[in-house]
């Protein structure tokens, strides 16, 4: 601890210790505790109380819990926690009676103070820093701590609850260490005595017929099997898991989530999954004894298991896909009647079918349980016919179960599929198929086969929830592939949706980004660069939607219409086909109108598109009809327009961000006359109130620099290795173009810009232009001259603060010699620090800890 | 308590409620789909509509000709458009005690009802029901009565002609019970035997019952109905709306613990969300605008209208629609704009708190003094000299049989870069332009019904708990054409009893209690005994005293002092006084006569 620190602690150790004083806030005793760990860290933690003993005297008010308030008590317990965790300290501490006194009966413990949660938080967190060494254990089997522990497991308070099952792992984990350092015991009752209490209080949980009970026993169970994977931990699981498997012969199965999180963990255990402690047969009969919605998550976990039995996995995969089969049943199949209706559809369910079914019986190996038990769907009848009403029934008893077990169904196939262990083969169609389906039945356009269906459909008609969900994994099943017939099943209520007015704006935009992530999936024609025909057809339906959505009240609307048309623009507005469409039809002209929209951000995606349209070629401008003589703006001073006078920042932004690829792409409005152009762009620019405009404006700046210098060799531009430097001459003509068009001025400008982006990006700017002009400064040598002079001394007024007066012209040998002279390198280094570096040491905070006490006080004797 | 059912039509309903010696009419509404089957009436002679060919039958008879006409393959009346009438002689409508309206588009059949049955009882209506409904039935009978017809076509209705027609004329009902238009004075006459009410006031009907109308949040002024005894409680639930829209919330609570709620006046398009439609109104009218089309919007002149006229309000700017003129034509266009302003108490409180600002509760206000929206009582004067295109033209009659709209119909038909947008839900939009075909313009189809769907009723239900739910046949069953649409039928428990035109219904049940007043020197002189704790019994000896309904329990007539002073004697002057016979006022009673008559009587 430095000096400075050391003085100024007595006087904070004063503060806290006085209960009269307030205490500033929870986060200045955060970073006190933060402090304090980091000295113990360091260092010797008993050296620190020697040469600090105003810190014993700290702790010993805890005597009097009362009179502190709980925020100090708090501290005190996890101060006293970090300082004993080194086991001299430790020693000190308990010599002097303290730690008894702090964590045991004659604390706070029991008395008034422990009613507030924050004080029984601060003793869990103080013992579970404690706990480090064997003196820990044997102070905590004598104090009777682990009683209490196990008793806070049940708190009121979530944080408590959970932070008391961790201690358990924690002194749990730290009593097996000493014994495994040399062989695991093999019986649990040859374990330590502490061990063998709370293992004794697991089973005892476990045992029990109150839920919350056994709830807080898997819990403990999950975080031990997840953080240890010490050998001991196997002989543990082979203990326990009978009483585990107990759980399941209950009917319902209690803490049904916490059992699925306790049995994931244990089998990605690198110490257990590979054994043959019957883990795997707990794992099938869990999942054919849970209700659908509990083990969805839990055949989700078993599918991304790295190693798993083959049946196990596809009996996993059968249950996950239960509610998509039901839904295919539902609406492929009369009661009792084995035939079906449509082609596509029922291949869907052919296909489900088999995948779960033989597989899986396979795995299940004639559980006695199948057959008796109603909530689960024996996955051998997945393609069956005759009780598959019966068991869809079942599988959505009411439409809040029906809609929430469908959202997770898809979204954990969502999650699934990009997987390298997700089942192979992949049943892209029968998916697809499900998908489909369920939008169709979210519309109302399905026709249900049986009263299965008939349910369905009156649960899901109209249901967002639901249909944002399908719509998701619809996009997401664009990776594969599927029957042709089913494609153009996708593309039919894509555009069914695209188009019903009933389509709410969340909908919709899920809708277009589907349609989207399709329409790019789809595959070329070997012949030409054009879209697949099929997908062409699509688009051209589409395109007199557009207009529609592009005039829709709602902005949300406008403005996912606008970003689905710039993402397409983009893709194939090259394509004569998609050209013509779009040419015929009115988007160009209805997107041009919306960057005079009233929303923000429609005006945002409108200057996007329109950026990207223009690029295209695709930007025509109309003879406007009402003033013939009237000439039209051009694009370019339209835009301009916006980053000058809009009252928003995403106007401007998307504004910066089409002008910066303007330049790239050497658009044509630009290379008319760039220099004039980047001169526009940057005036304006530098004058902007957005910091993220200003930092673009540098982006458009540097895309300026490097087509007028050369890209440098290196493929990163801001590259630390100083690029093969231009010929003397050649720079000082080139950088005449960037004084003429005032980048100085704005670099220089934002160089000191209170925005650290900002700042930083002139920074790499400025460094990459020094790197490129070093030979020419090379040359010159001389960095004096009147010029350079008024130079530097604008720049130490603006690094002041005063950004009023401008630069005025600048000759390209002042700029190589500022840019020589400045400390680049140092100030890069320093706006990489945090903002509040400065405002982060220990000193800062115990001054400012103390100020405020000051100001409390002082506040206190004005009142009097 | 029986319900008769006048009318088929379930969101026109006209259902008459026997209950406790009351007849009580709920709503009289007209259904007018009728007038589909009619030619429309121009304004502005039309050759394409005179010129149409005489329908004849197969074998070439041509005795039709005159009567029917043909056009792009479907067979229209050519005559003065006539309106299907509720049944007449399911009952006799002269006994109906009261009619209680629950909204302006409910009241259509007034006329018929008061002027022609011999109905001599009140009507009960908001003032705002009232006002607007009187501005319907005007511009109704103004609509039809400046085209005079020469012609009234009847031939046709012949059962033995009909059979012969094409459909859906052959299909047509009751058409022999179909009526021309009332007259303005036969309006007036009606409208004058309305009594106005405020919700939540309270009308004593005899004595018997007290009728309650709520806010039911679809329209200006209109309501729903509380019927009730002291012991019994009807609910009459017709066109209520829980959005958001102009009116006044929908008052739900006052409907619990009904015995009975008869329910009518659902959304006549279930699949379609308001909100929805709403948007693709805006953007089809906008898209049209811009090509440089025509907006063609056939509306009633009150309702829906003000609703969309407050999103164009909002939204013309952002489309870049300021220069666009809109147009409201109707004869009583500037009194529905006037009135929706006026009637402040019945608005929602947003619109409410507006006129304390003060500002007017509805923007289209700054439409009309911007010069934004105009309106004319006909496309004749002002109009012609004022119009512009393109523009957007709001004008009635949502059927396309009469009114401006017929007009502009066959003026704007032929191009396609006009469009005609149907809003109101109460006609098939394919049946009205059936007449216009060949059509160029474009036609869009954004029903806009704010009223109840199923979803929420089945909300309201769970919420309101009756017994027993009454309904018409149509909300009983999904839609035809969406059989397999379970979600778009009324789900209740025990399930809801359903009723058709014609139909008389026994509601199952049965009154148990009457409410009996004691007098309280009577009250005084019981001497109750408690039997067990809490229960207590008197003996009452009193005389029971029914007047105007209410039943009160009288002490005794003392028996007369005996002049004398005598105590213990008895004799001939202890005959009480109410032995003697009054001559009554109205003559003696033949009371065998009388037996017999109340025997026949079924329902009293």
């Amino acid at each position: 601890m430095d000096p400075e620190c050391s003085q100024l602690l007595p006087a904070l150790c004063a503060v806290l210790a006085d209960p009269r004083q307030p205490v500033a806030d929870d986060t200045c005793l955060e970073k006190l505790l933060d402090w304090f760990k980091t000295i113990a860290d360091a260092g010797s933690s008993l050296l620190l109380l020697q040469e600090n003993p105003c810190l014993v005297t700290l702790l010993c008010p805890v005597l009097k819990p009362q009179d502190l308030s709980p925020r100090v008590l708090a501290f005190l317990l996890r101060l006293a926690g970090i300082l004993a965790a080194q086991e001299d300290c430790f020693q000190h501490l308990q010599q002097g009676d303290l730690l008894p006194r702090l964590f045991g009966e004659a604390g706070p413990l029991g008395g008034a103070a422990w009613t507030a949660p924050t004080v029984r938080s601060g003793w869990i967190q103080g013992l579970c820093s404690l706990t480090q060494h064997p003196s820990a254990l044997c102070f905590l089997a004598h104090s009777g701590a682990v009683d209490t522990i196990f008793s806070l497991q049940g708190d009121s308070s979530l944080f408590v609850a959970s932070a008391a099952g961790q201690l358990l792992v924690h002194i749990l984990g730290l009593s097996m260490q000493a014994p495994a350092e040399g062989h695991p015991s093999l019986q649990p009752a040859h374990w330590p005595a502490c061990a063998q209490k709370i293992v004794g209080h697991i089973e005892e949980s476990l045992r029990a017929t109150a839920t919350p009970q056994v709830t807080q026993a898997l819990n403990v169970l999950t975080t031990m099997f997840s953080h240890c994977h010490d050998p001991w931990t196997q002989v543990l699981w082979v203990h326990l898991s009978p009483l585990v498997a107990c759980l399941l012969e209950k009917d319902p199965v209690p803490a049904a989530h916490s059992l699925v999180d306790l049995l994931l963990s244990v089998a990605r255990s690198p110490v257990l999954s590979s054994s043959s402690c019957g883990l795997w047969d707990t794992l099938a009969q869990t999942l054919s004894r849970l209700r659908a919605s509990q083990a969805g998550p839990l055949a989700l976990g078993i599918l991304k298991l790295q190693e798993c039995p083959k049946a196990l996995r596809a009996q996993a995969f059968a249950v996950l896909l239960q509610p998509l089969t039901c839904v295919l049943e539902a609406t492929t199949q009369a009661p009792g009647l084995p035939g079906s209706s449509g082609p596509g559809l029922q291949c869907g369910v052919a296909a489900i079918g088999p995948v779960a079914s033989s597989e899986a019986c396979a795995g299940r190996g004639g559980d006695p349980t199948d057959g008796e038990l109603p909530l689960a769907w024996p996955p051998g009848s997945v393609g069956g016919t005759a009780d598959a009403p019966l068991t869809a029934g079942m599988l959505l008893p009411s439409k809040a179960a029906c809609v929430g077990l469908l959202c997770q169904t898809l979204a954990h196939l969502e999650l699934l599929q990009p997987l390298p262990q997700r089942p192979s083969p992949w049943p892209w169609a029968p998916l697809l198929s499900a998908a489909v389906t369920i939008l169709r039945l979210c519309n109302g356009s399905a026709t249900p086969t049986s009263d299965t269906g008939t349910h369905l459909c009156a649960f899901l008609a109209g249901c967002v929830r639901v249909q944002r969900a399908a719509l998701d994994f619809l996009g997401t099943l664009s990776q594969g592939t599927g029957p042709q017939e089913l494609v153009t099943q996708v593309f039919a209520i894509l555009l069914e949706y695209l188009t019903s007015p009933d389509s709410s704006p969340t909908v919709l935009k899920k809708a277009f980004q589907a349609t989207l992530q399709w329409l790019q999936s789809s595959p070329k024609p070997s012949g030409g660069g054009d879209l697949e025909p099929h997908a062409q057809l699509f688009l051209r339906e589409l395109l007199p939607v557009l207009p529609k959505r592009l005039c829709s009240p709602c902005w949300d609307v406008r403005d996912s219409g606008l970003e689905f048309l710039t993402q397409t623009v983009r893709r194939w507005g090259g394509q004569a086909g998609f050209r013509h469409a779009l040419l015929a039809s009115e988007v160009p002209e209805l997107t041009e109108q919306l960057l005079r929209d009233p929303e923000s951000y429609v005006r945002a995606s409108a200057v996007a598109a329109m950026g990207q349209l223009s690029s295209r070629g695709l930007h025509i401008i109309p003879a406007s009809p009402g003033h013939p003589g009237a000439q039209q703006k051009s694009l370019l001073e339209e835009l301009l327009h916006i980053l000058s006078t809009d009252s928003e920042g995403f106007p401007r932004r998307a504004v910066m961000q089409v002008f910066t690829q303007w330049l790239r792409d050497s658009h044509a409005d630009v290379a008319a006359d760039t220099e004039h152009f980047v001169a526009r762009v940057l005036r304006v620019a530098s004058q902007d109130l957005d910091w993220e405009v200003r930092a673009q404006g540098l982006e458009l700046a540097l895309v300026f620099l490097e087509q007028t210098l050369g890209q440098p060799s290196s493929s990163c531009p801001y590259a630390m290795t100083p690029p093969a430097a231009a010929p003397p001459s050649l720079v000082a003509q080139a950088l005449q173009p960037f004084c003429r068009v005032q980048l100085f001025d704005f670099a220089f400008r934002a160089l000191f810009d209170c925005d650290r982006p900002v700042a930083q990006k002139s920074c790499d700017l400025l460094l990459f232009l020094r790197a490129k002009t070093a030979s020419y400064s090379d040359q010159q040598g001389s960095s004096s001259g009147p010029d350079v002079a008024s130079l530097e001394a604008a720049l130490q007024r603006w690094q002041a603060g005063d950004q009023g007066q401008p630069l005025g012209d600048l000759e390209p040998e002042a700029v190589v010699a500022v840019l020589r002279s400045l400390d680049l390198e140092g100030l890069r280094g320093a706006l990489a620090e945090s903002s509040d570096h400065a405002e982060q040491s220990p000193l800062s905070l115990l001054q400012d800890m103390l100020a405020t006490a000051g100001i409390l006080g002082e506040n206190e004797a004005d009142c009097y | 308590m029986k319900l008769y059912c006048l009318s088929g039509h379930p969101t026109l309903p006209c259902n008459v409620l026997k209950f406790k010696s009351t007849t009580i009419m709920l709503d009289c509404g007209l259904d007018m789909t009728s007038t589909l089957n009619f030619l429309p009436l121009p304004l502005v002679q039309s050759p394409r509509l005179s010129n149409l060919p005489g329908w004849s039958l197969k074998d070439g008879n041509a005795f039709l000709d005159k009567e029917l006409k043909e056009c792009s393959g479907h067979v229209f009346v050519d005559s003065v458009p006539e309106f299907c009438l509720p049944e007449t002689e399911l009952i006799d409508l002269s006994t109906v005690d009261v009619i209680l309206i629950s909204n302006y588009h409910c009241m259509m059949a007034l006329p018929y009802i008061t002027e022609h049955t011999g109905f001599t009882g009140t009507v009960y209506a908001t003032e705002p029901t009232v006002q607007i409904g009187r501005l319907l039935m005007e511009e109704l009978v103004n609509f039809i009565e400046r085209v005079p017809k020469a012609q009234s076509a009847s031939l046709w209705k012949n059962k033995d002609i009909q059979r012969l027609l094409p459909s859906p004329l052959k299909d047509a009902v009751e058409v022999s019970t179909w009526r021309r238009c009332y007259t303005m004075q036969e309006v007036n006459s009606a409208l004058s035997k309305i009594q106005l009410v405020g919700y939540s006031q309270k009308i004593e009907l005899f004595g018997a019952v007290q009728v309650t109308p709520l806010s039911s949040g679809y329209a200006l002024g209109s309501s729903n109905w509380i019927i009730q005894s002291h012991y019994e409680k009807v609910s009459y639930v017709s066109g209520s709306s829980l959005l958001t829209t102009h009116p006044q919330p929908m008052d739900q609570a006052s409907l619990k613990n009904s015995d009975v709620l008869v329910l009518t006046g659902l959304t006549q398009i279930p699949t379609a969300n308001p909100d929805g439609m709403v948007g693709e109104f805006c953007s089809n009218l906008a898209l049209t605008v811009r090509n440089g089309g025509n907006v063609l919007v056939p509306c009633y002149p009150s309702g829906v209208i003000y609703d969309l006229l407050e999103c164009l309000y909002q939204y013309i700017d952002s489309a870049g629609l300021s220069n666009i003129p809109f147009y409201f034509i109707s004869p009583v266009a500037n009194s529905s704009l006037e009135f929706s302003q006026i009637f402040a108490e019945w608005l929602c409180h947003n619109k409410q708190t507006k006129v304390y600002l003060p500002e007017p509760p509805f923007p289209h206000a700054e439409l009309i003094q911007t010069n934004k929206l105009k309106h004319y009582p006909s496309l004749h004067g002002d109009f012609s000299s004022d119009f512009r295109q393109p523009c957007v033209v709001f004008t009635g009659h949502p059927s396309l049989r009469f009114g401006d709209v017929v007009h502009f119909m066959e003026l704007w038909g032929k191009s396609s870069l006009n469009t005609v947008i149907f809003t109101e839900p109460d006609f098939s939009y394919l049946e009205a332009l059936a007449p216009y075909q060949p059509l160029a313009m474009k036609c869009i189809y954004c029903p806009i019904d704010t009223r109840l769907n199923f979803i929420q009723v089945s909300k309201l239900l769970k919420e309101v708990q009756p017994l027993h739910v009454v309904c018409p046949e149509q909300y009983t069953q999904p839609p035809p054409a969406q059989s397999h649409r379970m979600d778009l039928m009324i789900d209740c428990q025990p399930p809801a009893m359903s009723y058709r035109r014609a139909e008389v219904l026994a509601l199952p049940f049965k009154r148990r209690y009457e409410k009996i007043e004691i007098m309280p020197e009577l009250a005084d002189s019981l001497v109750p005994m408690e039997i067990k704790p809490g229960i207590s019994l008197a003996t009452v000896s009193a005389v029971l005293h029914t007047k105007d309904n209410k039943h009160v329990l009288q002490p005794p007539p003392r028996p007369a002092q005996p002049a004398g002073g005598k105590k213990r004697k008895r004799g001939s002057d202890d005959i009480p006084d109410c032995k003697v016979l009054k001559p009554l006022l109205s003559g003696s009673i033949p009371v065998e006569q009388f037996v017999q008559a109340l025997e026949k009587a079924p329902d009293h």
